[in-house]
This record gives C-alpha cells, sequence and structure tokens, in this order.
C-alpha cells in the first residue's frame, strides 16, 4: 500500500508509467511522466502532503532527464520526465513547492535546462564571471579545464524607502568558518531581508564523481561536508549496495550506526557550545569543546581517525571494535553524559540566556513546511521527521527512536532537539555496545549493471542526506546526485530572520548551522 | 552562578603539553612553539583563517586549537577577524574557483611579511578535488605559499607542528 504511488495513478491515470526493474531499493517507487504531467504530478504529490526531497537533472543522450523526489513519511517516490537536447527544457514545480526554487536554479545553471514559468533564472553556483554557455554536468563538458573568465554582473535584491541601508558580508567571515556572502536590508536594528549568496566553495563535486570508479567514489562522498563525513559515505554505500544486491553484515550496518551516532554527539555537542558562545556564554563553548574534543580522541585511538572519516565503505565498514573498544566507549560515555547534564542544567538556570535564544529566529511550523525543512531545523519546527525512524537501517529497526519535536522554531528549540538528540543517541550506542552481532564487517560488492539506479536516505546530524547514482550504459557513474541537508534548509535561514535584530544574526545563523560545502557541492 | 563555579573547578585544568603522536620521536612541540612567537613575534603571533574551497574537516580541527586542551592562547597564538592585523594566513581546501578573487584580495589585505600556510590536503595539492572547472587545486596555484601542512583533516597537533615549522622556515613542499 503506497499512499504516494496511488496519488499519482488516480491524478495521472495510465500517463504515469511506473517501473521496478530499474530503480532499487525497490522500496522507492520510481515512475515516468510526459513533460507536461510534470506539474500535474507535483500538485498530486502536495495534495497528499508529501515534501520535495530533491530535484535534479541527467543526461542521458540523446534526451535529459528530470527528476522530483517526494516523501511522505517512510515513503519516497521520483517523478521523472524528458526533454529534447535540442529545446531542452521542463515546467517549473517552484510554484507548487518552495525548496524547487534553488534545484531549479541549479538545474538551468549547471545542465542549461530551462525551467519554464520560473519566477527568478539568476544563475546560482555558477557566478556572473563564467562563461553563460558553460554547463558543468553536461556530457560534452570538459572539466578538466579551466573556465575562461567574463565580465559579468548579479543582481541583488534591492529594498528602498527612508532608513533603508544594506550590510554585505562575506565571502571571508570573521572567524574560522566557511565563506558565503549575505546581504542585509535593515531599517535601525531591525532585518527586513537577507538574501544569501553561497556557491564559493563550489568543487565540481558531482561531476568528479562521474570520473572516479564505484569504490574510489566513497571517498569524495565522504568529504562532501567534511563534519558529516561519515554519513555521507554510509548514504554513498547503501545506494551503491542497493544497485548491486550486496548484502551487508549485520554487524557492519551496527558499527556504522555506531559511528554515526557518534558523530551527531559530537557536531551537537559542538554546535551547543558554539550557540552559547554567540549568545556571550564562552563558559559552555570551553566545557563542551572538551567533551567534544575527549569524543575525538577515543575515535582516533579505537577506529584510527577522530572523525572516522573512510571507516565506511560499500559492503560494510573497514574497522572493527573489540571487547576492550567496548568498554573504552562506555567509560567515556558515562563521563560524557554526567558533565552533559549538568551544563544542561546550567543552560536552563542561566535567564540572560534565555533572553536570547526565545522567540530568536524563529522558523514557523507553517514555513518549514513549506521549505520542506529537515534535520534539526524541521524538528525544532513541528516537523516529525528523522529517517532513523521512518527508513531504519539496522538496528534502528529493532529500536524505538525517541524524535524530539518541537514547535517554537526559535533558536532555544533548534538548541533542545539537539540536547535531547544527544541523550537519545547516548542511550542508542550503549544499546549497540550491548547488543552488536557477531560476525563479518563487510561483503564483497559487484559493479552495478549498466542503466540502473540506486537510491538511499540516512539521517545524518543535520537531517536527511540523499543520494541518487545512475550506471551508464557501461557501468560506469553516470551521476550522482547528492543532496544534502543544506540545501533545503538554507533557506529556512532567510525566513527565519526576518524581523530580528542584525547583532542576533550570528546566534541565528550558527542555530541552523548549515554546511556550505555540502550545499555549494 | 554556583553551579558555573563547581563546574569550572570540578574540571579543572585540562591544557595538555602538546605532544606528536604521529611521529615516532616524541618531542615537545609547544615550549619551541612558545619561544619562537616570542622571539620572531614578539610573543604574539596573530593568525587569519581563510577557508578557500574546503570540505569544513580542516576547519574542524583549526577550531580544535581553541579548545581547552591545546590552547593555543598560550604560545601567544590567536585568530583574528581581519586580514589586515595578520601576520599569518592559514589557508584551507582546494582554491574553488568561485573564491580565487576572495583570496586574493585576502592575501593583499595581508600586511608584509606575511606567511602564508596551506592546510591539509587538499591545501597541498587539491586532495581529492584536484584541479577541475571549479577547483584550481592547491593554494600555492593561486597565492605563494611558504609551508605546507598535509593530513586530511591534519589533527590539532599536526597544525601545531606545521604553524611551528613555518615560522622557524623550514618546510618545504
Ligand atoms: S584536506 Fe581533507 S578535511 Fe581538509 S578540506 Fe581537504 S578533504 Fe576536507
Amino acid at each position: 500500500m503506497s499512499m504516494l504511488k496511488d496519488a499519482i495513478i488516480s491524478a495521472l491515470g495510465a500517463d504515469a508509467k511506473f517501473r521496478d526493474d530499474y530503480q532499487r531499493p525497490t522500496s522507492v517507487a520510481f515512475c515516468t511522466v510526459p513533460k507536461d504531467k510534470f506539474t500535474e504530478a507535483a500538485k498530486a504529490m502536495k495534495k497528499s502532503y508529501a515534501f520535495l526531497a530533491a530535484e535534479w537533472a541527467t543526461e542521458e543522450t540523446p534526451w535529459f532527464g528530470i527528476f522530483a523526489c517526494y516523501r511522505w513519511r517512510e515513503e519516497y517516490l521520483i517523478v521523472k520526465t524528458i526533454t529534447t537536447m535540442d529545446d531542452p527544457a521542463f515546467p517549473s514545480i517552484t510554484k507548487k513547492y518552495l525548496p524547487a526554487y534553488r534545484f531549479e536554479r541549479q538545474i538551468h545553471s549547471l545542465m542549461g535546462i530551462m525551467p519554464v514559468g520560473h519566477p527568478d533564472l539568476r544563475p546560482w553556483i555558477k557566478f556572473e564571471d563564467w562563461p553563460e554557455d558553460a554547463y558543468p554536468l553536461r556530457k560534452n563538458f570538459d572539466s578538466s579545464k579551466p573556465l575562461p573568465y567574463i565580465k559579468g554582473d548579479y543582481e541583488w535584491i534591492k529594498a528602498d524607502g527612508e532608513g533603508v541601508y544594506e550590510i554585505p558580508v562575506g565571502p571571508v567571515h570573521a572567524g574560522i568558518i566557511e565563506p558565503g556572502h549575505f546581504r542585509f536590508q535593515a531599517v535601525g536594528e531591525m532585518v527586513i531581508n537577507l538574501e544569501e549568496r553561497l556557491g564559493y566553495v563550489h568543487k565540481g563535486i558531482e561531476k568528479r564523481f562521474e570520473s572516479l570508479s564505484w569504490k574510489d567514489g566513497v571517498k569524495l562522498a565522504a568529504r562532501v561536508s567534511g563534519d558529516t563525513t561519515v554519513a555521507h559515505s554510509i548514504a554513498y554505500s547503501m545506494a551503491v549496495e542497493s544497485m548491486t544486491h550486496c548484502v551487508v553484515p549485520e554487524r557492519a550496518y551496527w558499527l556504522r550506526a555506531l559511528f554515526l551516532e557518534r558523530e551527531r554527539i559530537a557536531n551537537h555537542l559542538g554546535d551547543l557550545g558554539a550557540i552559547c558562545n554567540d549568545a556571550a556564554f564562552a563558559f559552555m563553548l570551553y566545557q563542551l569543546s572538551y567533551l567534544k574534543e575527549i569524543m575525538l580522541r577515543t575515535n582516533y585511538r579505537l577506529f584510527g581517525h577522530r572523525f572516522i572519516m573512510d571507516r565506511v565503505m560499500p559492503g560494510g565498514a573497514t574497522v572493527d571494535m573489540d571487547e576492550q573498544g567496548k568498554k573504552e566507549i562506555s567509560a567515556e560515555l558515562d563521563r560524557i553524559a554526567a558533565d552533559f547534564e549538568r551544563l544542561v542544567v546550567i543552560y536552563d538556570e542561566s535567564s540572560s540566556l534565555e533572553d536570547r535564544v526565545r522567540d530568536t529566529g524563529r522558523l514557523a511550523p507553517e514555513q518549514a513546511r513549506q521549505l520542506c525543512a529537515v534535520g534539526i531545523t524541521a524538528r525544532a519546527s513541528g516537523i516529525n521527521v528523522d529517517c532513523r525512524l521512518f527508513n531504519p537501517f539496522p538496528p534502528y529497526d529493532r529500536l524505538e527512536i525517541n524524535v524530539p519535536v518541537l514547535i517554537s522554531g526559535d533558536v532555544h528549540a533548534r538548541v533542545w532537539v539537539r540536547v535531547e538528540e544527544i541523550r537519545e543517541s547516548i542511550r542508542i550506542i550503549r544499546f549497540i555496545l550491548e547488543n552488536i552481532p557477531e560476525g563479518n564487517i563487510s561483503a564483497p560488492i559487484n559493479k552495478p549493471a549498466p542503466d540502473t539506479a540506486g537510491f538511499s536516505a540516512v539521517e545524518g546530524w543535520r537531517g536527511e542526506i540523499i543520494y541518487w547514482l545512475q550506471a551508464g550504459p557501461n557501468g560506469e557513474i553516470n551521476r550522482c546526485m547528492v543532496r544534502d541537508p543544506s540545501s533545503v534548509n538554507w533557506i529556512g535561514l532567510e525566513q527565519a530572520i526576518q524581523g530580528n535584530i542584525v547583532p542576533d544574526f550570528p546566534l541565528c545563523n550558527k542555530s541552523f548551522n548549515q554546511s556550505y560545502s555540502g550545499h555549494d557541492l | 552562578m554556583i553551579r558555573i563555579l563547581r563546574q569550572i573547578f570540578r574540571t579543572g585544568v585540562i591544557t595538555e603539553d602538546v605532544l606528536t603522536p604521529e611521529d615516532e620521536h616524541i618531542e615537545i612541540v609547544g615550549d619551541r612553539l612558545e619561544e619562537a612567537v616570542k622571539k620572531l613575534f614578539r610573543g604574539s603571533l596573530t593568525i587569519r583563517q581563510v577557508d578557500a574551497g574546503s570540505c569544513n574537516g580542516c576547519e574542524l580541527e583549526i577550531h580544535a586549537l581553541n579548545n581547552s586542551i591545546y590552547n593555543c592562547e598560550r604560545y601567544g597564538i590567536h585568530f583574528t577577524a581581519s586580514p589586515r592585523f595578520a601576520d599569518m594566513l592559514l589557508v584551507t581546501g582546494p582554491v574553488s574557483r568561485n573564491m580565487e578573487i576572495a583570496l586574493k584580495r585576502t592575501y593583499e589585505a595581508t600586511p608584509t611579511p606575511k606567511l602564508v600556510v596551506a592546510v591539509g590536503n587538499c591545501g597541498c595539492n587539491g586532495g581529492v578535488f584536484g584541479e577541475s572547472y571549479a577547483s584550481l587545486g592547491g593554494i600555492d596555484k593561486v597565492i605563494p605559499v611558504d609551508a605546507y601542512i598535509k593530513g586530511c583533516p591534519p589533527t590539532p597537533t599536526a597544525l601545531l607542528n606545521g604553524i611551528l615549522k613555518a615560522i622557524e622556515g623550514k618546510t618545504k613542499p
């Protein structure tokens, strides 16, 4: 019984052609529709309360494929349509789904396909000094050559009126963070609009995947966003495994879950410290970053890398855990949990901190819903989403995961979701330590068959990560679509900051803490 | 307040001597670093970090230099928000094409003599991202580099070691 599939069938009838011999896993529905029905499919999905999870394009000579991936609870459904190469265009779904706004600008900029009816076709990722006809994701584009520079302009959104002024910030920010450009329109202290300009760290990752072997791809996936290295490696690996029918040993899954939860705790600890620090409470930063450091050191001792990078690969994991390791982790968790709980009480009792975080940077539940937000951002704004709950791999399918959902959508809510998630992750790790099954930690893996596709969704610490892989006619990587949670959540920050005061921006930004690298790819 | 004080006392002083676990011969870097900073920079080495296209992994470790275990301030090393006060640029990432201009401008805004340290495998030679339409490769493809710190990402200890070598002027690619 698939709700989304039924909705498509009842709206489009025989126009929607479902296939289950093309894309894996088959639990993710896949259909093709005629181009003029693409928006109708979006309409049907919207009516079923589905979220738009991703939208992307591929080149499958002699045509381009356009894909939209929808999600509703545990269901995913992918709608594909095609367009010819001499008139590359498709109907935009931005008016139905807000997140399509940037996905489609990106498709237009990097693949050169026109989203007809899109309200804003300014290039995205592609800067004004790129040649206009440079479409890196097209097959005939030579990605090894540097691009020539041209003269161009970017049209910023302007605001007029008495006392309105503009503050440009970045790309190089004050501090040790990634680059991006923000432009505020403000009146007095109050922000009336924020426009983000991202793409500074675009490294051509999706294109680079196409020149790699399936095996080497995981190394690149691990570096899409360094702070999420484990989750990205798992997501890539699972997509490859789904295409090759690889049976991953239980123990490997459990180890992956262990790494994933350790990554979640470490990042949440760091974020909580940084958020408090931006509210001028440096004590928390030093305490929490100490706890984070303890975790990273355990990682280094037991798994050989502080961020457990390159320890997950298609087929399983590359490092195991012995009895001594279990003991060490267990002792480490006792220690961290005790300190952490004391710090939470301090956070909770600090009224000056409360003053800064409550009602600041509010993303209302309706807004989050419209933006199809994911991860922490979504859960702080009343949306119950978590792949560990809806699309679990072992041991998540055996655990009753508690997903914290708050509705206030402010900085405090994003703090509190993290607090609860740390507690839950500690519980999960303890469960893993006690119950992890014996056995191999990896299985051999075959090459994917030509003309097939694979899909995966994994809950990284920021939120849902999606990989969609496609094998070309010779079984090589034809396309690797990566959807980091940041790709959707960045717009949330633009929305949340309106009506706040300029000095609260760092605090709001930190509470979202989106990846630039994962977004810019 | 009382809880905060209690927690501070419970934690105590956790700052550690910096050893080099990666090296076979263990040496204490800290003292040498402090001395070099004192001698060459009058006790204060100011660093501006620039992410020229990294995956943000290197940033995590540079951040860690400021935590209370590595506590780089004790050697007189601090991070500044403006390149105009900086003695050293610590640059990560392969230089993305979209960051090229910003990196050059930051370099120009830094007063001479300026030390440039390329951080991470990507900063050294482009790493997994290599050279392409979007990635120009290592930092030295765009601005002159004085020292290189390898690693993906380099550990905080490796970073301190690298910074020391850079100010002692000893590293070669
Ligand atoms: S060296 Fe490694 S951690 Fe640093 S930017 Fe490159 S891939 Fe990321």
